[in-house]
């Protein structure tokens, strides 16, 4: 049942902190969370879990530590160990700290054959870093991913909710540069994008 | 170029708006079927003879007509927009464009089947198509073609945008179903069938992005003109997302039946192959089906030309043909490394696999261990009969097709390339590429 707020529980009385701070949702995921579990039938909230885990990389510097998902948990009224149990069953959810910006270089067939495996060797070599790695200044992730359905703009990638399509070194550089001067976090559910 | 019943109109300015859409006679579908009674749709759909456009090709009338109805259940109706299957990026070409025609799709499938609620499943990587059709879906309401008594016809549907997390398993249709529900996507035992049981254990019909929206073309033009189009049991017109090394990569609207040759030379579609290269191979429907060597992708075993529908491509079964699938068209030219590009699809599949099913969670990796060795130049000349061995124990042995999907590449890679896998063991290497530079430049 929801209650007056529109939640499943009120969230003010979710008490989890991680490193002396208090793990809570912004007023707008909030809202956007309570729209969201009203998408499916009652009792059938645990539906909104997905959505839920992506808003919560967003606000939380874009990973899942164990306190958030307990507080993702509470909000949705389920397990813990319900949302550790999705949280490691899909790729976009990541379980340890990424930099600001995840590189997510297709590396799968099609890509294959345009190049991507130079995009690779190129960002590795051009950041200091391996496929898996983050950078020293936390700026920087990269990671190969599996086909993005964009293979006919191969090589691509994508940073946050962006796809970069064909792809040349001097795009590298140019996309590179773009957000090393931004300094911004980028994830799949962009920040700006929390609103109810 | 044949009719264009998907992509026409891309040109016009806003059409990815709800005005602009209306401007080339969107939502005219919608009022023509709010007309009719249900049923009359799925016998509209039913003589369209148009075949799911996810992968399977199972006719959508056909699927739609064995839609359990138990009284005061609800129904519902998914859209599949996961589009994972390597080489296929032709939904998220259609949604990004023109999502008002999958929302019109969807209502008007909707009220066909009888579902109040519908969703569409989108994979998570999307999100910024996502937000695109979270802005089309609140038109829609804003219009009155979403929302309760939809343009006083008495019906009621909500229509929800649902984003994944990154699993190509998802695409499979109970895992979808799994992991809309807040799960794992672990894909069901069937039966029953998602018709019989599906979203919340009550009846559901998945369809993909394509199959949706081909309904509003065929609202407007009657199933029998929709039929007409095309050759034979493939009708209508498909969305073929062409990559690889030609000259034009993109998405084409075919009607079915181009020849493949035509579709692979002729300017109108991929313009031949890039850099004045011979074509080698193709895959023709996804990363899943049987690649084939080019004079057999041009030509059945028999001769014939062969042509882009489902029959033909399929002509000579595995020995010789292959399936049109997702319409994933992934071309390479001669220089191309098929031992590589397993590798490649193998690596995709063991990465992919959900775990449930040893043949395939094990098997995978064996696959990709084995290949990773072929490629490194350590492999023995049993790997090939191991590796055909290790497919042929995936095969028809899972839960889901996702096995058969993983079984088929490595199968046909050997039966039509067996002699480059030898290369790889007795010169260690192949005299083949492997390693692409960006740019189109010369191998490093
Ligand atoms: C491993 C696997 C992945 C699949 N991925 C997709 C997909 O991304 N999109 C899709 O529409 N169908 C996919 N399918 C097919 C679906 O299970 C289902 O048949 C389809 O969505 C039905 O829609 P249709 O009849 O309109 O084609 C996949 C099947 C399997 C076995
Ligand atoms: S293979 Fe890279 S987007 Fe499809």
């Amino acid at each position: 049942m929801l209650n007056e707020s529109g939640l499943l529980v009120e969230s003010s009385k979710i008490n989890i902190v991680a490193n002396n701070k208090e793990i809570k949702f912004s007023d707008d995921a909030l809202a956007l969370t309570e729209k969201l579990i009203k998408r499916y039938p009652e009792g059938k909230h645990k539906s909104a879990i997905l959505p839920i885990l992506h808003i919560a990389q967003a606000e939380f510097d874009g990973w899942l530590s164990p306190e958030v998902m307990d507080y993702v948990a509470s909000l949705l009224k389920i397990q813990p160990i319900e949302v550790y149990e999705v949280a490691t069953f899909y790729t976009m959810f990541n379980l340890k700290p990424v930099g600001k910006c995840l590189i997510e270089v297709c590396h799968t067939g099609p890509c294959w054959l345009m190049g991507a495996e130079d995009v690779v060797r190129y960002i590795e070599k051009k950041l200091g870093i391996k496929n898996g790695e983050t950078t020293a200044d936390g700026m920087f992730t990269l990671k190969t991913v599996e086909c993005l359905a964009s293979c006919g703009t191969a090589p691509m990638m994508q940073i946050g909710e962006t796809y970069h399509e064909n792809l040349t070194l001097e795009k590298v550089d140019a996309i590179l540069d773009d957000h090393r001067n931004a300094g911004v976090r980028r994830t799949h559910w962009e920040k700006e994008k929390i609103k109810p | 170029m044949g009719r264009q019943l998907l992509l026409d109109n891309l040109d016009k300015p806003g059409i990815n708006t709800l005005s602009g859409y209306q401007q080339t006679g969107g939502y005219e579908s919608l009022k023509k079927a709010l007309q009719m009674k249900p049923e009359d749709i799925v016998t509209e759909v039913q003589k369209s003879g148009l075949r799911g456009r996810g992968g399977a090709g199972f006719p959508t009338g056909m699927k739609w007509s064995f839609l359990a109805k138990p009284p005061g259940e609800p129904r519902y109706l998914i859209c599949n927009a996961d589009e994972s299957e390597p080489g296929t990026f032709k939904d998220r070409y259609l949604m990004q464009h023109k999502p008002h025609i999958l929302v019109e799709g969807m209502i008007i499938s909707s009220f066909a089947l009888g579902a109040n609620t519908s969703y569409i499943y989108i994979r998570g990587e999307m999100m910024y198509v996502y937000h695109i059709l979270q802005k089309a879906i609140d038109e829609a309401y804003a219009a009155g073609y979403l929302g309760k008594n939809i343009l006083g016809s008495g019906f009621d549907l909500d229509l929800h945008v649902h984003c994944g997390a990154g699993a190509y398993i998802c695409g499979e249709e109970t895992a979808l179903i799994e992991s809309l529900e807040g799960k794992r996507g672990n894909p069901r035992i069937k039966p029953p069938f998602p018709a019989v049981k599906g979203l919340w254990g009550c009846p559901t019909v998945v369809n993909n992005v394509e199959t949706i929206a081909a309904v509003v073309p065929i609202i407007r033009i009657t199933g029998e003109e929709y039929a007409k189009i095309g050759v034979g049991k493939s009708t209508g017109t498909k969305l073929i997302s062409a990559s690889g090394h030609i000259n034009k990569p993109g998405v084409y609207e075919i009607e079915l039946g181009v020849p493949v040759e035509e579709f692979i030379y002729s300017e109108q579609y991929c313009g031949g192959i890039r850099n004045g290269k011979k074509l080698k191979a193709v895959v023709a429907g996804g990363s899943s089906v049987p690649v084939l060597p080019a004079e057999l992708i041009l030509k059945t075993a028999n001769g014939e030309a062969r042509l882009m529908t489902y029959e033909s491509l399929a002509d000579g079964g595995f020995a010789t043909g292959t399936m049109l699938g997702s319409g994933g068209f992934i071309v390479m030219d001669e220089d191309t490394s098929i031992v590589k590009n397993v590798w490649n699809f193998s690596r995709f599949y063991h990465h992919e696999s959900c775990g449930q099913c040893s043949p395939c969670r094990e098997g995978t990796g064996w696959m990709y261990k084995i290949l990773s060795r072929l490629l490194d130049g350590k492999g023995e000349t049993k790997d090939i009969d191991l590796l055909w061995d290790i497919q042929r124990k995936i095969e028809g042995k899972t839960i889901c097709p996702f096995g058969d999907a993983a079984a088929w590449p490595v199968a046909a890679s050997i039966r039509h390339f067996r002699n480059e896998f030898e290369q790889y063991i007795s010169k260690g290497k192949s005299d083949v590429k492997h390693y692409y530079r960006i740019n189109n430049l010369q191998e490093s």
